[in-house]
């Protein structure tokens, strides 16, 4: 079996709490990310989806280098990306970048394109202007933007324009592995599609992995080649995009896709699958929580193991 | 045949400088809401739905200003009515939630007394009795715990919670229209699910009509019985939902349920590139130009 790109076993991120007795004693601990694994193919694309505070977040953050785990390991090829012996910045810069939700907030509004793009060029040692100038033009065109558009400052792009700057910005390093967080939910529908269709073509063309943060899931349907779903810093279920949304087996999974507001189903006569329908056993075993009801997030939650129910599908069940 | 409940007839309004409308925003849209009906008004961002609905709540501010059209609610014409008047309606007969609920729920209040003053302000009761109907009023949006929730300040509660307060005050005093500008957009999709049907069956209940302001096309069709969209100030197509989805009959409504990406359109065609608006439509300006299509159109009536 061949390597993978990305590795991340047993990844856990607990924050502080404010609070507590003196000394710090009586601290409580917010367990945002909860033992999640998972691996990466090259020119994958893993969606992870959940509601805000489910966690999906938090893990991008630790695989950018951002946030610190508490406990577990990222592999980049092998190689430890946290904890001792991890690269410096430079390097995980190279690795993986960034494209973030709101591409007027991203863009820093003093600095033209052009400075925006040569600034990681430069600070990784490529200081010949023509090659500079060459790699920015080449990314521009990538991206469906014109070369003499480097010279002009972000207030002048429309919203689509801007994620394509953005776009832009986190691939010009050349990173394998690019992470994505809602990267067009900020946008208008038609400009939305353009921004896929760019995504998709951009991840044919230069063979990029993409860890996709969502919680559009027509997106995600649409885009993903494999689907993590999380519920309160843990995976309920994990499985191809085909599995995941053609059959979906744990409730959690369930309730997202039949909340999506989608015309078809909105607008076929037969009512969409009621989601409240009593959940199949599996093999004598049962589902710790139905996705309802929000666990205590300051407690462990209770004991339950990730059971794989078809070719690389999971889903969470309680310990037998 | 009934009367419709709200009756835009050409409505124009722009930019005012002076006495002359620089910019305008709607260069004359004309729909009808008949009464208990849901209408939709889907568009994206500019395309005027917003201002549109501000027009009918009389809530436009400076420049913003109406340059002709009438906006007719139960006969009366909403534009020319006084001040007074249009605050006896607004809250009472015509009531709005909107998509920011922190941003529209006074922080300083409780929501038991911001919803109590519905009833207070409108229906002339005592403080007393209001608090007992503002409580009930939490009990019918379904928010659990409604005696201890009347206590809470908007900020001890969660998005999905507040936009429920806010269902509650704006169906306090049983509106005969409901204007939801992107009510659920800065909700997560379960909430939003449930925020939805809350909105569908209270209003179907009361017999309340709907104007329901969304860039969301799945929105639209969970909700809307009719459907007008919305493009550079114009309506461009109307007609029944399921008509519209089915048999779009205009380039940007065609253009517009391309780029949206299907749930289960993957399993059956593959994955496939999304429809590029501007593939179909060389100039959008020339957009607003072609002719609105209503439903009453003949089958294959060109653009």
């Amino acid at each position: 079996m061949t390597q993978p790109l990305l590795q991340v076993d047993d990844l856990h991120v607990r924050f502080p709490i404010a609070g507590g007795g003196l000394l710090g004693t009586g601290k409580r601990m917010l367990h945002a990310v909860n033992g999640i694994s998972f691996s990466l193919a090259k020119g994958e694309c893993l969606s992870i989806v959940g509601e805000s505070g489910c966690g999906k977040s938090t893990t991008a953050l630790s695989i950018l280098g951002l946030q610190e785990p508490t406990e577990g390991a990222i592999r980049y090829r092998g190689q430890p990306l946290n904890g001792p012996g991890a690269p410096g910045r430079m390097q995980r810069a190279k690795a993986v970048q960034m494209v973030f939700q709101d591409p007027y907030a991203s863009l820093n509004p003093r600095q033209s394109v052009r400075t925006s793009l040569a600034a990681p060029l430069r600070l990784h040692g490529i200081t010949a202007a023509s090659e500079i100038e060459g790699r920015i033009e080449a990314m521009l065109k990538n991206v469906g933007l014109t070369p003499e558009q480097a010279k002009r400052y972000p207030h002048e792009f429309s919203g689509g324009q801007r994620q394509r700057i953005g776009i832009a910005r986190a691939l010009i390093l050349e990173p394998e592995i690019v992470v994505l967080d809602e990267p067009v939910s900020a946008l208008d529908v038609s400009i939305r599609a353009q921004i896929i269709n760019l995504l998709l073509d951009l991840q044919e063309k230069l063979g990029l992995s993409y860890i996709m943060i969502s919680h559009d899931l027509s997106v995600v349907e649409h885009m993903s080649d494999r689907v993590l779903v999380m519920f309160f810093g843990e995976v309920v279920e994990e499985g191809g995009w085909r599995q995941i949304f053609e059959a979906p087996t744990h409730p959690y999974t369930r309730r997202l896709i039949a909340a999506i507001p989608d015309p078809d189903v909105a607008l076929k006569p037969v009512g969409r699958q009621d989601e409240r329908a009593e959940m199949p056993l599996l093999a004598g075993r049962r589902f710790v929580s139905d996705g309802r009801a929000s666990p205590d997030v300051f407690t462990p939650p209770a004991p339950s193991e990730l059971v794989e129910i078809g070719a690389n599908h999971k889903v969470r069940l309680a310990m037998a | 045949m009934t009367a419709p409940l709200l009756d835009i007839r050409d409505l124009r309004l722009g930019v005012a400088a002076g006495r002359t409308v620089t910019h305008p925003l709607l260069k004359g849209v004309s729909f009808q809401i008949m009464p208990g009906e849901a209408y939709g008004l889907v568009g994206e961002s500019g395309s005027g739905k917003s201002v549109t609905s501000l027009a009918v709540m009389g809530l436009l501010k400076k420049p913003l200003a109406v340059s002709g059209g009438e906006i007719l609610f139960k006969g009366q014409n909403l534009l020319s009515l006084p001040k007074r008047e249009m605050r006896r309606l607004r809250g009472n007969r015509i009531t709005m939630i909107f998509q920011e609920p922190m941003t529209a729920l006074n922080p300083l209040s409780t929501v038991g007394r911001q919803i109590a003053e519905m009833f207070v302000l409108h229906q002339g009761k005592s403080w007393d009795e209001a608090h007992k109907l503002a409580v009930e009023a939490l009990a019918n949006v379904r928010v659990p715990n409604p005696e201890r929730r009347a206590k809470n300040f908007p900020h001890q509660m969660s998005g999905g919670l507040r936009q429920r307060v806010m269902i509650a005050m704006a169906l306090a005093c049983n509106p005969d229209l409901l204007i939801a500008d992107e009510p659920t957009t800065a909700l997560d999709v379960t909430v939003q699910a449930e925020v939805l049907r809350l909105i569908k069956e209270l209003c179907a209940a009361r017999g309340t009509a709907v104007l329901f302001i969304s860039h969301d096309l799945g929105v639209i069709a969970s909700i809307c019985q009719r459907v007008g969209v919305m493009y550079g100030g114009c309506l461009v197509e109307e007609n029944e939902t399921r008509a519209l989805f089915d048999n779009p009959r205009h380039d940007y409504t065609r253009g517009l349920l391309g780029a949206l990406p299907r749930l289960g359109s993957r399993s059956e065609h593959g994955r496939q590139r999304l429809v590029d608006i501007d593939s179909i439509i060389a100039d959008r300006s020339k957009l607003t130009e072609t002719r609105f299509i209503a439903p009453r159109v003949v089958e294959g009536g060109q653009l």
